[in-house]
């Protein structure tokens, strides 16, 4: 009953689609308009505390070896740690500019954990390869928010970040378990499938 | 001038403002995006053609994710959004 691994990446797909969407709303509105009402100020910390929380079945589901559960392990904690402090600065309990570095270390994290679980070479198959592209993507995207501690205001700081997570949906959606990546597919890699 | 008969307008009328246009676009197009997938690939929508297909792969269809996360971004955070951009353009 469980699904194949291109699923799970579809609905993380979905969740960054989500998030990127908040995040770019948020840069075109400004954070004034942005927290007049309470709730939405929880969204974009709430979900990526959630995602964190869902990594957790795919740890304990998708054992393929020893460094995915150790990397999806990670991962869950570094994700939730993230939310869980923007959450916090997000209630106003904490108030240090620091904690915002959480997101960037989360999304850090993130990106060292998709590439270190990811054992085989760019042109491989097109998981391997979105593997590659979607952690270093996610290493260079930690630079947005790391920025955005420094400078809070900017507009396209934020809209940078909220492009780049919506092209990391993009690239979670074109995950497939097997399928050749610009005409390369490896034979060890097995009879690919649509 | 406002009378019973006549009253004037807002300065700010509604979805003049770029911001708020752009919020408004961006489920919308989303959707589209959507759409348009399904469109090129209609072999990613296992659900027209079910026959001998899985539970996992009839529940989970990826451009229907996207349109889905569309709506849901322009029914519940656009549109107050949206309100709440025009309220303040109006004060």
């Amino acid at each position: 009953m469980q699904p194949p691994s291109e699923m799970v990446h579809w609905l993380f797909g979905m969740g960054l689609l989500w998030l990127g969407l908040l995040k770019l709303a948020e840069a075109i509105v400004g954070r004034e308009v942005w927290e007049r009402r309470p709730w939405r100020a929880y969204l974009w910390p709430g979900l990526a505390f959630g995602l964190g929380i869902l990594m957790w079945p795919v740890m304990t589901f998708f054992t393929n070896s020893a460094i995915h559960m150790v990397a999806h392990g990670a991962w869950a904690q570094a994700l939730m740690a993230m939310g869980a402090a923007e959450l916090g600065l997000a209630k106003g309990k904490l108030k240090s500019r620091w904690w915002r570095l959480a997101t960037p270390i989360g999304i850090a994290v993130s990106g060292a954990a998709f590439l270190v679980h990811e054992q085989n070479g760019w042109f491989f198959a097109r998981s391997a390869f979105l593997h590659h592209l979607v952690g270093w993507t996610l290493l260079g995207a930690a630079l947005f928010p790391l920025a955005l501690v420094f400078r809070p205001r900017s507009i396209v700081l934020k809209a940078a970040f909220a492009v780049s997570v919506i092209a990391l949906s993009v690239m979670l959606f074109s995950d497939r378990d097997l399928a050749p990546v610009f005409g390369h597919l490896s034979p060890l890699a097995g009879p690919p499938h649509r | 001038m406002s009378t019973q008969l006549v009253r004037e307008l807002p300065a700010v009328r509604p979805y003049a403002g770029t911001r708020a246009r752009a919020i408004s676009l961006l489920g919308p197009l989303t959707v589209a995006a959507g759409v348009i997938w399904a469109i090129v690939q209609p072999y990613r929508l296992t659900l027209l053609h079910p026959h001998g297909q899985g539970f996992w792969w009839l529940a989970i269809e990826p451009p229907l994710l996207v349109v889905f996360a569309g709506i849901v971004f322009a029914v519940f955070v656009a549109r107050p959004l949206v309100a709440d951009l025009e309220a303040d353009a109006a004060a």
